[in-house]
């Protein structure tokens, strides 16, 4: 339990958590992200794509490590670019990114409580914050261990812990699965549910089956290009039985590629 | 609020009597929270199968108390040595630049005849750890650090002050002990810090220091050692141009700020 505070019930004055319209960012001399539109509210988004779709790079646009390098990119109803006030749109920012790394000599505790302070929390906030988030992600038994002694699921789970201490607006979780046994999975997808009531959270995934148990929308790139958004019954209903796939949900996945494969290259 | 809540129901409510409807409920426990009189009340008309029940289990916690282990007192172990990973990032790298300027100390007590190296390392000193303390490579959680709210010109100096409370210490006494002057050690050390700051807005702090060390060890530090005489800039005469370096840079790179706030590639 914790306190709510005034600010965090008063109403948004922005239709979109995430708006991007015609991003375009680079990864090195590569357009990765190359005119993707894109409008993400409450809830939780997949963001599913296959290897070198731009996910990453469209992450670190979002989460304001990259700056864009052409279109328009509105975080929480304010631009995102060269002249922007990054610190307030930050302070609303849970990111998780795709390699992290981290202080191996720190406990996870310590790593928490340092990312709550580079988060720029009140002081008075961090030790109940750190403590629920660590909890949240079930690591509360590990909580005095160094980080270097932690196995590869986690570290995922210390990383998640570390995203979501601020109680973040925008949550962006890069592949936060990989690592992860199957009872993790299924309380990380509590998890997920749990948090998309009143934050808009984007998961990046390989794992079609993570998103449509989870996720409230289904969000699809390729080559640096939205695909499809839409609902994970509307993913399903568009496979066919001739569609490669072992689940409806991958069927539907491959049929949404290979038919956006199959128009650009017309 | 109208008045007091009637001594009627303070006493079904302290019995807990079901036929008190939940509005009833709830005013009288708003009205109890700020009404110490009524609370008096409250406690005066408690029934005593309530009182006893209460006794006992007070005096099991206080037994519970007494018998329990004591409360174990959490150890706050926050030292900033400890918490802040670029102590440990930056160890190597000012053990390194303490060494060389102790060589430097000792071969000039050996060579006397050498133009004072302790004066030519001292501009270049800090630039190590500068480049250390800002850089994609050096800083294993610089993903997760840059974006958030900290990262940015402040962190940056945060952490070069770090470097600067290490260096200065070191300089301090190896001009000491070879009898320089301090300031001529301190205010280039300075600029160059600075310098290096100012430069790094534009192409990154990493290639900014890189450039500063091969400009000063080609310009001014080989022609000396060769030449065996301390250059112009290294004489008391030039302070007030080092002073002048120190403070535009430190301008320009305040008003070049929110270039710090991406950690970009060329950083």
């Amino acid at each position: 339990m914790r306190m709510v505070s005034a600010a965090e019930t008063a109403p948004t004055t922005h239709p979109w958590a995430v708006h991007a319209e015609g991003l375009r960012v680079r990864a090195g001399r590569h357009l990765a992200v190359d005119g993707l539109d894109l409008a993400l509210g409450t809830g939780v988004h997949g963001l599913l794509g296959p290897n070198g779709a731009g996910k990453t790079t469209l992450m670190r646009a979002l989460a304001t490590v990259l700056a864009p390098a052409g279109g328009k990119l509105s975080l929480l109803g304010e631009s995102v670019d060269g002249r922007a006030d990054l610190r307030r749109i930050r302070r609303g920012l849970g990111y998780l990114p795709q390699q992290f790394g981290f202080y191996p000599r720190f406990t996870v505790r310590e790593f928490v409580e340092y990312m709550a302070w580079l988060k720029e929390m009140p002081k008075a906030a961090v030790p109940g914050a750190v403590q629920r988030a660590i909890e949240r992600v079930g690591l509360a038994d590990r909580a005095g261990k160094r980080m270097k002694t932690l196995s590869g699921g986690m570290l995922r789970r210390a990383g998640i812990a570390q995203a979501i201490v601020n109680d973040p607006e925008v949550l962006l979780l890069d592949e936060p699965t990989v690592g992860l046994d199957p009872e993790q999975r299924l309380d990380f997808r509590e998890l997920l549910r749990d948090l998309g009531v009143d934050s808009c959270v984007l998961v990046s995934t390989h794992l079609v089956e993570d998103v449509v148990a989870a996720c409230t929308d289904v969000v699809m790139v390729n080559e640096g290009r939205l695909v499809y958004q839409g609902t994970p019954d509307d993913l399903i209903a568009r496979g066919g039985t001739g569609d490669a796939g072992d689940s409806p949900a991958e069927r539907g996945y491959s049929a949404l590629l290979r038919r956006h494969r199959a128009e650009a290259g017309r | 609020m109208t008045g007091h809540p009637s001594p009627s129901a303070i006493t079904r409510y302290a019995a807990g009597d079901a036929g008190l409807d939940e509005a009833t409920v709830w005013s009288v426990e708003v009205h109890l929270e700020e009404c110490a009189d009524c609370r008096a009340r409250l406690a005066g008309s408690t029934p005593d199968d309530v009182l006893a029940l209460l006794e006992r289990v007070g005096n099991g916690v206080d037994q519970g108390i007494a018998a329990g282990p004591d409360p174990v007192r959490r150890r706050r172990r926050w030292s900033p040595a400890r918490h802040r990973w670029l102590v440990w990032q930056l160890a190597p790298w000012l053990t390194m630049t303490a060494t060389v300027l102790v060589c430097a100390v000792l071969l000039q007590s050996l060579r006397p005849s050498l133009p004072s190296l302790v004066l030519l390392l001292a501009p270049v000193a800090p630039l190590p750890g500068v480049a250390v303390a800002w850089s994609r490579g050096a800083d294993p959680a610089w993903e997760l650090i840059a974006g958030t709210p900290a990262a940015g010109l402040p962190l940056l100096l945060r952490r070069t002050a770090t470097v600067l409370a290490v260096i200065v210490p070191v300089l301090g006494l190896a001009t000491d002990r070879t009898g320089e002057s301090l300031a001529l050690a301190l205010l280039p050390c300075l600029a160059f810090t600075t310098a290096a700051i100012a430069l790094g807005a534009l192409v990154g702090v990493r290639r900014a220091v890189i450039g500063l060390a091969t400009g000063w060890g080609l310009l001014m530090a080989l022609p000396a050692l060769l030449t065996a005489h301390l250059p112009a800039l290294l004489r008391p005469g030039s302070l007030g141009v080092w002073a002048l370096i120190t403070v535009v840079s430190a301008v320009f790179a305040l008003t070049r700020a929110d270039r710090f706030s991406r950690l970009t590639p060329r950083s």
